[in-house]
């Protein structure tokens, strides 16, 4: 067979097994409750939109929803602001402990979670931040936080140091030189690195359910609820699954080119 | 590689992340400590036992157990999702519109929270309702996760190279991607095979993104929870208890927070070594570069 | 603070190391070093071996928590023999 052939077959199984465990979970959504346990349906045979609308109407249920997205905002935009300036500090100047406090950045996202989050509770409880979104942005920020330098970094070491020093004698201060030029010229590093925060953000559950209770609750927490006196109600929980799989197609496709361009240029 | 400057002011740069990370992260890590030195029974009852719970939990055949069957896991892990990921890398296609939709195709289930992938799982490869696991017995093989050890063991493993497989595919694309033309130019000429092109040209240059991938990976297989935790809850029996999931038992379950805090720390020691030794090879691939 | 569970040894412990980092701080400022190959299988400046040393002498602990049954000063001991050929010689 010809070897490009070949490759593109590769790559199309394995997006099919990518996409069956997916395919279910989004056939699983529109069946009813006696559909699912009655027996394997390939595709629905009484198509309900039933499931999404118990989502839609039920504020518990939505506001799961607007809560991760507030919180993931929160610690996007966080995490960009102070990442930025770090990872020009990185990229351009050696410090005392520069490598030793990136490794302890860095070292931050092994601790295991299970004990920790009593410390956590404990911590954020005792400032007053329990159940807010902030608290949960910030605890967020431990593992997006170093994530982000480290790719910024990456980035701004592509871009050659003549041009910071064309723009010093130009005379440009630096936060008018590091907003004007330097920001727009690592665009697409800026873009990856969003994605990665929205990524490990979105996705984290353990931190997010252990701060919250009702004001902030995730989605992530609420679909716990699913779990009922008769047993788990599949088709409710397959529905919010895959509202939680929508936001992240969204946002990989806003970012699409930067990605491509971000992966086209080197280190992510 | 440039030369970089010697400035300590750049420190006021740094400032905002330390102060940052610092907050979430040094007052919880010494807590653990303090824990994990003390019977605890409540807020105000405390005894101070000193080492006692490290003597203790280092000797503890169970736990002793779940650790080796974490360090199996994270290299089964690796050892499927690092070849698996590089071929995926080199067979995405690198120019046009396919390459980017293949790009979003590949990434989505990272994007997918860790919850939702258990649920996924758990949809997929129940025996009565899933897919999955109605193919797999309809073949004659009796497959049911929830009942069989082995088989909750070769789900979860399954699941985890689903989930992460991308993150190393992605992450070995972007290596690729930063090879320039004319190697592969200077490699026609030589008419080089395809394996020698891949072992001379595209290996070297995918290093130090797999040491980064191995590094993510490692940690975040070592540490894996959310997801067994829904597909299995860890069992059945201890077949699929993991490190962080016999602590949270420990710590939450059985409320002995000293013991738990003694054994995160020794498993917080485990992995920091393991990743200084990793931190330290990309440092010399970024010096030797 | 009363849910920190604070312990003499603990905060002890704490003051130690911070001190300790004060200081490596302070030194480099007067005199920042090198990296030096030594007979560690990596170059490494002092603020490498200060984490090196710790890191081993954690270990060092662990080990003889796990394997003997003695006090721990032995094992403080040779934590601290092992930091300073570290330092001398690292």
């Amino acid at each position: 067979m010809d070897y490009s052939l070949r490759k593109k077959l590769g790559l199309a199984l394995y997006i099919v097994f990518l996409f069956i465990p997916i395919y279910w979970l989004v056939i699983m959504s529109f069946k009813g409750t006696e559909e699912i346990l009655g027996g394997l349906t390939l595709w629905p045979q009484s198509f309900t939109f039933d499931n999404y609308h118990t989502i839609f109407t039920d504020s518990t249920w939505y506001m799961g929803y607007v809560n991760s997205m507030i919180y993931v905002s929160m610690n996007m935009a966080i995490t960009l602001v102070v990442a930025l300036p770090a990872a020009y500090a990185f990229s351009r100047y050696r410090f005392i402990g520069d490598s030793h406090l990136f490794f302890w950045l860095l070292s931050n996202r092994m601790a295991p979670p299970a004990v920790f989050l009593l410390p956590f509770f404990q911590l954020y409880s005792s400032v007053g931040l329990f159940d807010t979104h902030i608290a949960v942005a910030l605890a967020h920020c431990l593992f997006t936080v170093p994530l982000a330098v480290w790719i910024l970094e990456g980035f701004m070491s592509g871009v050659p140091r003549e041009v910071d020093e064309t723009a010093y004698i130009d005379g440009y201060s630096f936060p008018k030189f590091f907003l004007r030029i330097f920001l727009p010229m690592i665009r697409s590093g800026i873009g990856v690195t969003a994605f990665f925060c929205f990524m490990f953000s979105w996705v984290e559950l353990l931190f997010a359910r252990t701060l919250t209770s009702v004001d902030a609750k995730p989605i992530a927490a609420i679909m716990t609820r699913t779990v009922g006196a008769a047993g788990i109600d599949w088709g409710l929980l397959a529905a919010a699954g895959v509202l939680t799989i929508i936001p992240g197609i969204l946002v990989i496709w806003f970012v699409r080119n930067h990605v491509a361009k971000g992966f086209a240029l080197g280190r992510v | 590689m440039q030369r970089k400057v010697r400035d300590n002011k750049a420190w006021f740069l740094v400032l905002p992340v330390f102060i940052l990370v610092a907050f979430s992260a040094i007052v919880p890590i010494m807590t653990v400590v303090n824990y994990s030195v003390q019977d605890i029974f409540d807020q105000n009852t405390a005894y101070f036992v000193g080492a006692e719970w490290y003597r203790e939990m280092l000797r503890n055949p169970a736990l002793l157990d779940s650790l080796g069957r974490q360090f199996f896991f994270s290299f089964s892990v690796l050892a499927i999702e690092v070849p698996l990921g590089i071929l995926i890398a080199l067979v995405m296609p690198t120019k046009g519109r396919m390459a980017a939709v293949s790009l979003i195709l590949v990434a989505i289930p990272l994007l997918i929270p860790w919850n939702v992938v258990g649920t996924i799982w758990q949809i997929f490869s129940r025996a009565d309702i899933g897919l999955f696991g109605y193919a797999v017995n309809a073949v004659g093989i009796d497959y049911n996760y929830t009942s069989d050890p082995t088989a909750a063991w070769l789900t979860v493993l399954l699941m985890d190279v689903w989930h992460w497989t991308p993150l190393i595919a992605l992450l070995c694309y972007s290596g690729l991607r930063a090879i320039p033309e004319a190697f592969y130019q200077a490699a026609r000429i030589d008419r080089a095979s395809k394996w020698a092109i891949f072992r001379h040209i595209q290996l070297p240059r995918l290093k130090s993104v797999l040491v980064i991938g191995v590094l993510l990976r490692f940690m975040d297989s070592f540490m894996i929870y959310t997801e067994p935790f829904v597909l299995t809850g860890g069992g059945p029996g201890n077949s699929t208890t993991f490190l962080s999931q016999a602590l949270t038992q420990m710590a939450i379950g059985q409320f002995d927070i000293g013991p738990a805090a003694a054994f995160s720390l020794i498993y917080y020691l485990i992995v920091l070594l393991v990743c200084y030794a990793f931190f330290t090879a990309i440092n010399q691939l970024d010096k030797a570069k | 603070m009363n849910w920190m569970a604070w312990t003499g040894v603990t905060a002890t412990f704490f003051s130690v190391i911070g001190c300790i980092l004060i200081f490596m701080t302070i030194l480099e400022i007067k005199s920042p070093s090198l990296e030096k190959k030594g007979f560690l299988p990596i170059a490494t400046t002092r603020g490498d071996k200060l984490f090196i040393s710790l890191i081993s002498a954690a270990y060092i602990h662990l080990g003889f928590l796990a394997f003997v049954d003695t006090v721990l000063w032995v094992a403080l001991c040779i934590s601290l023999f092992w930091s300073a050929v570290v330092f001398r010689w690292g």
